[in-house]
């Protein structure tokens, strides 16, 4: 047992040592790969209708556009169950606090969609006294949508983005 | 289960349990009922609206006639035609302008085709929280075919900014006129279908009749319009009551039901899509040549006055209060919106109903929470 | 050329000739007050003849203006509530449309004006317009939710925008603006937008 060659147990003791790494190679990236591609394509988006851009969301998900076909639920359950939160427009003053809440509720990872000019920058309501310019000051964005309201294939397109993002996401574990 | 009344519970009582429900709620986005429950029953109910409040008056303020076009549209972007027809007419108003007959003409269709767009998301919304899902999945769909139908004429998606003051920004092509006729012919048979499925349906008797029931006294006296008003027997139309751009021209009836129900709010929106739909027809076909505008620049000069003008939108009264100084921005200027007027009857409309009714009786009201907040 | 496309410039007061136009030019400077047509408009009289109901009743009430289904009146202080009364029960403006408040910061004034709608058959297109003016360092005037009880939350509205306080009102927290709003109420004319 002591007298065991040297050579041997140094590879034995660098194939333990770098387990991790074999691991990772041997399991993770093919587990990494098969869960972020699961969560892909059942993106769950919370139902927070900030303002009017809520319309062409709900255009999206009618039976025109139909987010579905792209692995975008529809917007209705728990939040605690939902990944994507889509901030459809205006966030005053008084819906901020409650955005913060809700973010903070979903369960990791999630994914923020900023859609609308003024969820990116306040957009027309820039003079307002009431609005905030941009949310990305309380919540982190992944996929900003410009428009004003964004058409529904703007939107399709934000969500074709997110899920590119998901699908390089570099951790099992989201950011 | 007894039924508690809210005198004999004071609301900090042990059994009655407060409830916020929304903003986050698939049945009250951008809008918070705080509920007060006794078991299944609503025993208070109180609206917290201003989740989207943004301050357009105060914006107006700060733009001019032309420049406040893009913005005010906002608030209510299923029914953005209506909202600037009555602004544009307060304006036109103020300066004593007087609109070309073809400018009157395309003013009324796309009021019209706005009123079907907003009314058609209304009840696809009600089929929705009555769980009716082929409303939700049919509205939705067919929407479409008049906002495209819009997209001909104005060239933006749903944010039209087509009525402006002075007329119409452009005129209608005629393929347009063309693919508008059509698509009214295509409606009418499919409003049936609506009927059939929708409104003939047991389930949905079941969920709404008598559900929400506010009498004619109540909606005179909380101010009601539109088609909560029209539901409860009050025969309010501003297109009738004062016929604004050539609104007398055309044949139509003001739909009035009188049960005041759930059902009778959402069968309005349909019955009045069925005279939009008429409108529409006659507008096309009997379109006047000329032009569609007047030319009044950039930053057109307003005299000093003041004016209330008001017009009939998909949700009812829309109303502008305009105090021109005589200087290139508007001194005050109020929206009156209709989703503001009707909301003094929700509290009224939800005591002493089941935890399911909720979701019915409030979007029943056509209550658009962006509208109310401006 | 087309107007909405100058719309994205900077609101800069421009001179007077860039916005005049030929047909402007034929504008009378107070429609309000020039409206005088020739042919008889039975909606005219018929709002004139109510402005004289109110007039004649009330001395102290003066009639602002007057068009074809619209008239406006202006009380003074401390009789709007029996005006009120007296438009519901024996004029029929029974259906409140929208109430609203105008800051006159000139006049050092605030003015509340409740825009009034009538369900009674025939009356449906005319709005009376109530308003009272009250000085802007003590504003309080009398609720009228007992007379149009849809007044409340138009009401509401108007003391958070303009700080008037309605006395007799239930309920006058914040309805739009949000909870912890501590400064001027927004819309009066000393209350300056972060943004501009």
């Amino acid at each position: 047992m002591v007298v065991a060659g040297g050579q041997k147990a140094g590879t034995f003791q660098v194939l333990v040592g770098k387990i991790d790494d074999v691991l990772q190679y041997a399991i993770g990236d093919p587990l990494r790969y098969l869960a972020n591609w699961g969560r892909l394509y059942s993106l769950w988006p919370v139902h927070l209708e900030t303002a009017c851009c809520s319309v062409e969301v709900g255009a999206a998900a009618g039976s025109r556009f139909d987010i579905e076909r792209f692995g975008t639920l529809e917007a209705f359950g728990s939040l605690r169950a939902c990944d994507l939160i889509i901030v459809m427009g205006t966030v005053t003053r008084k819906l901020a606090p409650r955005l913060k809440l809700i973010y903070d509720q979903m369960a990791e990872p999630k994914w923020v969609i900023a859609m609308g000019a003024c969820s990116i920058t306040g957009g027309l309501y820039f003079d307002s006294y009431n609005v905030l310019r941009g949310i990305d000051d309380i919540i982190p964005v992944d996929v900003y949508v410009p428009g004003c309201p964004p058409r529904a294939e703007a939107l399709i397109q934000g969500i074709v983005l997110l899920q590119e993002k998901i699908r390089r996401m570099p951790t099992l574990s989201g950011r | 289960m007894k039924m508690a009344l809210e005198s004999e519970y004071s609301p900090d009582a042990d059994r009655i349990m407060a409830v916020s429900l929304g903003p986050q709620h698939p049945g009250a986005g951008h809008f918070r009922i705080r509920l007060w429950l006794d078991g299944d029953y609503v025993v208070k109910a109180l609206p917290d609206a201003g989740y989207v409040h943004r301050g357009e008056e105060k914006m107006g303020e700060y733009r001019n006639y032309i420049q406040n076009v893009p913005h005010l549209e906002r608030p209510v972007i299923l029914d953005s035609s209506n909202i600037l027809f009555a602004y544009s007419l307060g304006v036109d108003e103020l300066m004593n302008s007087k609109i070309p007959p073809r400018g009157q003409y395309l003013r009324v269709i796309m009021s019209e085709i706005n009123r079907i767009i907003s009314h058609m998301y209304f009840i696809a919304i009600q089929g929705l929280f009555l769980g009716h899902t082929t409303m939700i999945t049919w509205c939705m769909g067919d929407r479409d075919f008049w906002i495209d139908l819009g997209e001909r004429i104005a060239g933006a998606r749903v944010t039209f900014a087509y009525i402006i003051p002075g007329g119409v920004r452009n005129d209608i092509p005629d393929f347009a006129i063309e693919k508008g006729l059509k698509t009214c012919d295509w409606f009418e048979k499919r409003m049936d279908e609506y009927e059939k499925i929708f409104y003939d349906n047991p389930m949905v008797h079941q969920r709404s009749d008598g559900v929400g029931v506010l009498s004619r006294d109540d909606a005179i006296a909380f101010g009601a319009t539109g088609t909560v008003a029209r539901a409860s027997g009050l025969a309010l139309d501003v297109r009738k009551d004062e016929p604004y751009s050539s609104y007398q021209d055309f044949e139509f009836k003001t739909p009035v039901l009188t049960q005041g129900d759930s059902w009778a709010r959402a069968y309005v929106a349909l019955l009045d899509m069925r005279e939009s739909v008429k409108i529409i027809r006659q507008a096309l076909k009997g379109l006047p040549q000329g032009p569609v505008r007047l030319k009044l620049g950039p930053q057109p000069r307003v005299p000093a006055g003041e004016v209330y003008s008001r017009t009939e939108a998909a949700r009812g009264e829309m109303s502008y209060y305009i105090v021109s100084d005589g200087s290139p921005r508007p001194y005050r200027l109020k929206i009156g919106v209709p989703s503001a007027k009707n909301l003094r009857a929700l509290p009224h409309l939800l005591r002493n109903v089941h935890v399911a009714d909720i979701p019915v009786i409030y979007w029943s009201l056509n209550y658009w929470p962006v509208e109310a907040d401006r | 050329m087309k107007p909405t496309s100058k719309a994205s410039e900077p609101a800069t007061p421009a001179p007077p000739q860039v916005g005049a136009s030929p047909q402007q030019a034929k504008v009378p400077s107070n429609p309000s007050s020039a409206a005088a047509p020739v042919a008889p408009n039975p909606d005219l009289d018929r709002a004139k003849d109510i402005a004289g109901r109110i007039t004649s009743k009330y001395p102290g009430s003066k009639l602002e203006w007057v068009k074809p289904r619209r008239l406006k009146v202006s009380v003074p202080l401390g009789i709007i509530k029996d005006v009120a009364f007296f438009a519901r029960d024996s004029l029929g403006f029974d259906h409140i449309g929208t109430v609203s408040g105008v800051d006159w910061i000139a006049k050092s004034s605030l003015e509340v004006v409740y825009f009034v709608g009538s369900t009674t058959p025939g009356q449906e297109g005319f709005v009376l317009a109530l308003s009272e003016s009250v000085p802007r360092d003590d504003p309080v005037v009398p609720t009228l939710i007992d007379v149009w009880r849809g007044a409340e939350y138009h009401e509401r509205e108007t003391h958070e925008m303009f700080g008037l306080n309605f006395q007799g009102h239930p309920d006058q927290s914040h309805l739009f603006l949000p909870e912890d709003w501590n400064d001027l109420p927004p819309l009066r004319k000393d209350y300056v937008s972060p943004g501009r």
